[in-house]
């Protein structure tokens, strides 16, 4: 049985100027201990699945699913109480800026702490010691002193290790990634990145991480969720993805890879934007910066449907073009 | 260019300013409100000697104390009853508007050109000049406003007018402030580098280039000035301090009031609803317009 | 954290500065002979005029006689009441603890109804309650005190005698000055019904001058939280799986806190001068009466005094708020090595 099942999660948000759908029918599931790259624009909708999930979409955000089950268990159906034993405990997430992520009058270790007071029922004697392991688990040198530092006496880096460690103290079996790398530097980046798979491989835990880098999903994922305007355009496995990429917005996401066009003078990029609220498509969200849009993309909006153990949402799918390459 | 084209472009333009302001500002339906009522009052106070039902300083030694029409005992001849010199409350109270009105007018124009002038001294010449101003408002501020009236009418001597200038001079460090403040921040900005380049001397710099851009929030301070210069006003008169009897100043009615608490409910009641009315509208419109004025909360 | 300590503390001497300079200038910048000034109605022979001259120093160039009264200052010396010929720090220390009664109470009554009033607005935005807390302490802050102060007389004391019209305590009752707080003294002396007393004239006064104060702090704390809760921070909180009440209790209170602390101890500021119309309404005996009396009654080393004091104390009160918000605040508190 997957872990998490999500069947035709929308969001939507109502504002003044009209609906805006931020997340469009998305449905995917997760398996124990497997993990999840979900990729995308800014504006795909990646981040507000996520935070739908946890039940962190406030007014006048509206959320609807057919299904969202944790474990089995109906997350819509559960109580406020019963969701926020899940969500925080058995379902973790971590966010994309740390500098802000951490309350600034608390230490470091304070708010560890709560978190083990919250789901993990130690005694108090042995949270501060079960603090300072987890600290030390996610790479914090002398973790012993820096649990009694303030958010702001420590760097981009090390705020998100204790983001991660305070993730980790309800043992979650799932823990949600939203962007944990882009703010920061190049260098720290890779050594999250490897922070984060280590303790998946070690505690058996599904991750799924939110990104809009393909290299990033290129070094971590086992499989891939590509997402555009709020729908799921694309889902394959990791390999399959960067070899053959069905739909044309994948493709078009890795020509504009800089490893891919070695000696280029200029690099492939994608014209045109991600439609907002005022400018939404007709028929294939994709269609006015395809190049291979025809007057059924421009009518017609695709069904995600299954293509040699991928899923895709596209009328021509670009299965055909990569096996005659 | 094709009619599409042309008709997107259209489109496109900016709104004037000056609409998109008011575009702003309605939607905000007390500020709307505050500015239906100000409009009142002004006219109200420009009208006052037609719209007034009598003189509002003479006295009736007939008809001490009299009760509003709707009470037992009045008449609708004095509608909002009589004081205890058998002055007539409507008429008093209609032209009390003159005065807050003027008293808001002329503190705001005291403290706010002086204010800004120094503001802008402080804030082009942020070395000696800059912090002696600063200081000096510093001094000013180690009192609270109206104690710091109180004292400077003691020494001016009441009256309206010492009231007056009593009160613009304490309400003198928020003008500077608030001007400095924003001076500072444009000074660092592009436009004023070109300015400067392109030969502009320093006054010209300082009221045609940087002053007209810093001017929402001197805007904004000078609604919130109007409406506490009335109060501040009306405590002096209630105080004795400020206009002196006969004048209808709505503070000064209220003067004696305490005594009549018990037995002429009108006299106390009525002065302070009017001054309630008119800075609350005051304050509902400064509301409105900071809101559309302020940068950060548009889109 | 040592360093803005001393930074702020050493703000206090050009402060306290200005304040003696400001009571300085304010005697002598009444027109007319000082002299005369100081003796009131009493005509005087030229040569007492002279003598009182020479001994007030009044004949020095103005420098030496405000240095003059700087020491004097310094000393305590801040003459006699033309009036009541007691020394003007003298009066100013019997008054002062019914001024501080009042405005403790003040603002008392402010915070406690203020800060959850401001909590309920912003955690139930858009809301009628959001719309009313915010309309009604944006009346709170449009109408005159003491017209407030005059309806309230109205309301409780004369239509339904709940309260007394005015002074401190009921006249019957005669409570030993222990602390100065009649509601102390009243307890220390183990007298309910004087007790009683005092607490049924402090109420409306209190309510009156804490209105205005009751009315910033709401829409203060109503703006700090709406800041503070769209933050990351927040959302993180959230994500914890943490009880709502724990999220905003403690997590976004703590935060909005700082600046709401700030706006609190400026209205200090605002309650002496509240306090003169106040107590003036009420019959309070305390200081703000007294200036104003003072004033009327041309009793200058009163006025004079007073305003030293009152401003000095504004000045520590400031001080001291300064250096608590340096000490929740941990950016201030915390900082990097």
């Amino acid at each position: 049985m997957a872990l998490l099942e999500i069947e035709d999660l929308s969001v939507s948000f109502a504002t003044r100027a009209g609906n805006l759908r931020a997340v469009d029918g998305m449905s995917f599931s997760v398996e124990p201990g497997e993990v999840l790259g979900i990729v995308g624009e800014s504006g795909s909708g990646k981040s507000v699945a996520m935070l739908a999930l946890m039940g962190l979409v406030a007014a006048p955000g509206i959320v609807k699913a057919r299904r969202m089950a944790f474990d089995g268990r109906d997350l819509q159906a559960m109580s406020a109480r019963e969701r926020r034993h899940v969500a925080g405990k058995d379902i973790a997430m971590i966010f994309q800026e740390p500098m802000t992520s951490l309350n600034p009058c608390f230490t470091v270790g304070y708010q560890i702490i709560e978190a083990l007071a919250t789901h993990a029922g130690d005694s108090s004697r042995v949270r501060r010691r079960h603090a300072i392991e987890l600290l030390e688990q996610v790479g914090i040198p002398a973790p012993e002193s820096r649990i009694d530092a303030y958010p702001h006496q420590l760097s981009g880096g090390m705020n998100q290790r204790v983001m991660i460690a305070m993730a980790l103290a309800g043992n979650p079996r799932l823990l949600l990634a939203d962007e944990p790398t882009t703010a920061l530097d190049v260098t720290v980046q890779a050594q999250i990145l490897d922070l984060l798979l280590r303790l998946q491989r070690e505690r058996g835990m599904a991750l799924v991480l939110i990104t809009h880098d393909m290299g990033v999903v290129a070094e971590t994922a086992q499989r891939v969720l590509v997402m555009y305007a709020g729908q799921i355009v694309e889902q394959q496995h990791a390999e399959g993805l960067f070899a053959a990429p069905r739909h044309p917005y994948t493709a078009a996401l890795l020509d504009a890879l800089p490893e891919r066009s070695p000696g280029a003078a200029r690099l492939p990029t994608i014209p045109g934007m991600v439609p907002g609220l005022a400018d939404r498509p007709s028929g294939c969200l994709f269609h006015p910066r395809c190049h291979f849009a025809d007057r059924r993309c421009r009518a017609e909006m695709p069904e995600l449907r299954g293509l040699d153990g991928a899923t895709v949402r596209c009328h021509y799918p670009l299965a055909a073009l990569a096996d005659a390459r | 260019m094709t009619a599409a084209e042309a008709e997107a472009l259209e489109l496109a333009a900016p709104e004037h300013p000056l609409r998109e302001f008011w575009r702003y500002f309605s939607a905000n339906r007390g500020a709307v409100g505050g500015l239906v009522v100000i409009v009142i009052v002004v006219l109200l106070a420009i009208f006052a000697d037609i719209v007034s039902p009598h003189s509002p300083i003479a006295s009736n030694s007939k008809a001490f104390l009299v009760p509003p029409a709707w009470q037992q005992g009045g008449t609708w001849t004095y509608p909002l009853g009589t004081d205890a010199i058998g002055r007539d409350m409507l008429s008093r109270l209609i032209h009390g508007t003159r005065f807050s009105l003027l008293i808001g007018c002329i503190v705001v124009a005291i403290s706010g050109t002086v204010g800004v002038a120094l503001g802008l001294a402080a804030g082009f010449f942020s070395g000696a000049p800059g912090i002696l101003i600063m200081r000096l408002m510093d001094i000013v501020l180690t009192m609270p406003p109206l104690l710091l009236a109180i004292v400077l009418v003691a020494i001016l001597g009441p009256g309206l007018v010492n009231a007056m200038i009593a009160v613009s001079i304490t309400y003198l460090p928020f003008f500077v402030r608030i001007t400095r403040a924003t001076v500072l921040g444009e000074l660092g900005k592009d436009y004023v580098t070109a300015s400067r380049v392109n030969g502009a001397g320093t006054l010209r710099l300082m009221l045609v280039t940087v002053l007209p851009n810093c001017m929402a929030p001197i805007i904004v301070q000078g609604t919130l000035s109007f409406s506490t210069a009335i109060l501040d006003a009306a405590a002096l008169g209630f105080l004795s301090l400020g206009a002196q009897p006969p004048t209808p100043e709505w503070g000064t009615m209220l003067a004696d009031a305490r005594d009549f608490v018990l037995r002429a409910w009108w006299v106390v009641t009525l002065p302070g609803l009017a001054i309630l009315i008119t800075v609350l509208a005051f304050n509902l419109m400064g509301d409105g317009l900071r809101d559309a004025l302020d940068p950060r909360l548009k889109r | 954290m040592l360093r803005f300590l001393l930074t702020r503390a050493s703000l206090v001497i050009p402060t306290f500065a200005g304040i003696t300079l400001l009571a300085f200038v304010l005697v002598h910048a009444v027109p007319g002979d000082p002299i005369q000034v100081l003796a009131g109605e009493h005509a005087i022979s030229q040569e007492r005029h002279d003598e009182l001259l020479k001994s007030y120093g009044l004949d020095r160039p103005l420098p030496i006689q405000y240095l003059r009264y700087v020491g004097h200052v310094l000393e305590g010396d801040l003459g006699r009441s033309l009036i009541t010929h007691t020394p003007v720090i003298e009066e100013f220390g019997a008054l002062f603890p019914a001024t501080i009664e009042l405005s403790l109470a003040a603002m008392l009554f402010a915070v406690v109804l203020g800060l959850p009033a401001g909590i309920l607005a912003a955690t139930r935005r858009n809301t009628v309650l959001d719309h009313g807390v915010m309309g009604v302490s944006l009346a709170g802050y449009s109408m005159p005190i003491f017209w407030w102060g005059l309806l309230l007389i109205i309301l409780f004391s004369n239509t339904l005698g709940w309260t007394p019209v005015s002074g401190r305590v009921a006249v019957a009752f005669d409570i030993e000055p222990v602390t100065g707080f009649l509601l102390i003294d009243s307890l220390l002396a183990g007298d309910g019904d004087a007790f009683r007393s005092a607490l049924s004239h402090l109420i409306l006064p209190a309510i009156v001058l804490g209105t205005i104060p009751l009315a910033v702090i709401a829409r203060m704390t109503r703006s700090a939280m709406l800041e503070v809760l769209g933050e990351d921070y927040i959302r993180t909180a959230r994500a914890k799986g943490l009880v709502p009440l724990r999220v905003i209790g403690i997590h976004a209170l703590r935060n909005a806190l700082i600046p709401v602390v700030t706006v609190i101890g400026l209205q200090v500021g605002y309650l002496f001068a509240g306090a003169i119309l106040t107590e003036t309404i009420f019959s309070w005996p305390g200081v703000g009466k007294w200036l104003v009396d003072s004033i009327n009654r041309r009793d200058y080393p009163v006025l004079q005094g007073g305003v030293l004091l009152i401003g000095t104390v504004v000045m520590i009160v400031n001080l001291a708020v300064d250096l608590l918000y340096g000490l929740i605040n941990p950016r201030i508190r915390h900082r990097r090595a």
